[in-house]
């Protein structure tokens, strides 16, 4: 077993040293023709006028807040379930991408805030719970800090992170379980998307961009990890230095 | 396009001071989190060719 945790890592690394090449340039391809898109195909908003293009930068990031979560969680929970120290890792890669993407959430949700309903914040369902979110991530991050045992370190990090993951469907389902001033989900899988076509496609395509960019970001961080926490072994040692 | 000219652009009918830092923060966010690994990555590779004494930790 322990060989072959080692050994995956040995192989993880090169692996994802290949393809964070390719994720940065897809992110880079995909976020141009979005903005593109966003900002020169994309008509005027017949509601909200142009203030409405923060969409192409707000929805994505939200849903990436989410999204990471729960891959984060996933990971965290095959590290509890199979003791695998690369899984952890790879929960460890994810956390701060989320947090950055939670982040980016609130920002954006506050600037489209003001313009449309007056306010940078209110307290109501979705807002607070997203802000929530952001905390989990946070926790997350400095509880694995704050222990030096870094086995202990990975488990009780990767146990907060299962726990708060009933947060996720509570963010989502927010907009329809209370009345908030949020508006509600601009696409579903059930119902027809309440936006144009040219405006789905921008969003679309900011949504690919930030996908591919969390993939590229998060191998990256890997392999930061990776050369931190294997530094001792022979492998990392017969790395050349570039 | 709706835009007749880069003013009308940057203005964005009154909203740019909300539509641009949005973009921009993100941007800036990005930026910073990839020039940030990139000093990780070059200071972790660092560490390994010239292994401090003493600075060993449980892993």
């Amino acid at each position: 077993m322990n060989w072959f945790r080692w050994s995956s890592l040995q192989q993880f690394y090169p692996a994802a040293g290949k393809l964070i090449p390719w994720f940065a340039s897809l992110a880079v391809a995909f976020m141009s023709v979005g903005l593109y898109q966003g900002f020169f195909v994309a008509p005027t908003d017949f509601q909200q006028g142009e203030s409405y293009r923060i969409i192409f930068v707000h929805v994505p990031a939200a849903w990436m807040s989410m999204f990471l979560y729960v891959i984060m969680a996933g990971w965290a929970a095959a590290g509890l379930g199979l003791n695998a120290k690369p899984s952890f890792m790879m929960a460890q890669a994810v956390a701060p991408t989320g947090a950055m993407f939670t982040f980016l959430a609130l920002l954006t949700g506050s600037f489209w805030g003001k313009p449309t309903w007056g306010t940078w914040w209110v307290w109501d369902a979705r807002l607070t719970s997203e802000l929530i979110l952001l905390f989990q991530y946070l926790g997350f991050i400095l509880l694995h800090g704050s222990i030096d045992d870094l086995r202990r370190a990975d488990r009780a990090s990767a146990l907060l992170a299962l726990v708060g993951v009933v947060n996720v469907p509570v963010i989502y389902f927010s907009v329809q379980w209370w009345n908030t001033l949020h508006q509600g989900a601009s696409v579903s899988v059930t119902a027809a998307p309440k936006m144009a076509t040219t405006m789905l496609a921008a969003m679309g395509l900011m949504a690919l961009g930030f996908w591919m960019y969390s993939l590229a970001v998060t191998l990256m961080r890997m392999r930061c990890l990776t050369l931190e926490r294997e530094r001792h072994a022979a492998w990392i040692r017969g790395l050349e230095e570039s | 396009m709706q835009w007749n000219s880069f003013g009308e652009f940057l203005a964005m009918g009154g909203y740019g001071l909300y539509i641009w830092p949005s973009f921009g923060m993100t941007a800036l966010c990005m930026a910073w989190e990839v020039a940030a690994l990139r000093v990780r990555r070059t200071a972790a590779l660092r560490s390994l060719s010239r292994p401090a004494a003493g600075e060993e930790k449980a892993s």
